[in-house]
């Protein structure tokens, strides 16, 4: 018996995992916020979710003192030693998925209880996807990235590949 | 799935990414050897386990990992408020009892 599967252009979403980028966690007290961003060259946003862009890097604010920075491959921000905070690197700790197309939120919505269409683009998260924490950025309308910790990608691969193929037979 | 208020993501997010923490306004005591055997059990173990209103801690574990505190209905499972955590009991006189 031959099974005829249809092709998975058809499921009017693409999954491709990004090369990797520096990535840096950032924890500091929120009165320091201000100095930090100076030293930093981006600016850290107050809100949870927000996203400020600067100097070739990316903040992602993830929590009331806790942010994560994104950088060019092989570039490393340092703060001044008398601001009391933590910067660590974290680049080859997690595996970044990119997730774009028109059916891309339904693609999430089968590992994310959220409510997508809620997340503004521009905006990112720490969520659960399929129970696992991950790190959804909505980088536009219908293109998402999540980054999940690199022993939990071959799962969470393997969850989206299976919600490509179900996509594309039209289930 | 409950949707539950995390007061510093400010956003209603489902229970998924939340983990209860057990009941809240139990504070440790400043001196523990002072205590008796009897009290100091009490602290660790006997908790009050209501029918209705419980004031409970929660962090939002999968989001900003900040530990907060609830007040729900054991009964309903309804969320009547959520604040921040070392904030004083609301006074639930003030709220409506209207379903978020």
């Amino acid at each position: 018996m031959t099974v005829h599967l249809p092709p998975l252009a058809e499921a009017g979403v693409t999954l491709t995992e990004l090369p990797p980028a520096a990535r840096f966690s950032l924890r500091l007290r929120p009165a320091n916020r201000k100095a930090a961003a100076k030293g930093l060259g981006v600016a850290l946003p107050e809100r949870v979710g927000g996203i400020a862009e600067g100097k070739g890097r990316r903040a992602l604010c993830l929590g009331p003192d806790e942010w994560q920075i994104d950088a060019a491959p092989g570039d490393t921000p340092d703060l001044p030693a008398d601001l009391p905070h933590a910067l660590v690197e974290i680049t080859d700790r997690e595996i970044t998925f990119r997730i774009e197309g028109p059916r891309a939120m339904e693609l999430l919505s089968i590992g994310i209880a959220r409510d997508l269409r809620r997340l503004v683009p521009g905006t990112g998260c720490r969520t659960a996807f399929d129970g696992i924490s991950a790190v959804l950025v909505r980088e536009g309308e219908v293109a998402f990235t999540l980054a999940v910790w690199r022993s939990f990608a071959p799962h969470v691969r393997g969850v989206l590949e299976v919600g490509l193929r179900e996509l594309a037979s039209g289930l | 799935m409950l949707l539950i208020h995390c007061p510093y993501c400010d956003e209603t997010l489902p229970e998924a990414e939340f983990a209860y923490a057990g009941e809240a306004h139990i504070a440790r005591p400043a001196d523990p050897m002072a205590l008796s055997d009897e009290e100091w059990r009490d602290f660790l173990f006997i908790r009050s386990n209501p029918r209705g209103t419980h004031y409970e801690r929660w962090r939002h574990v999968h989001g900003c990992g900040r530990f907060f505190n609830a007040v729900r209905d054991t009964v309903s499972d309804r969320f009547v408020t959520t604040y921040r955590a070392g904030e004083p009991r609301p006074d639930l006189s003030a709220s409506t009892g209207a379903a978020r």
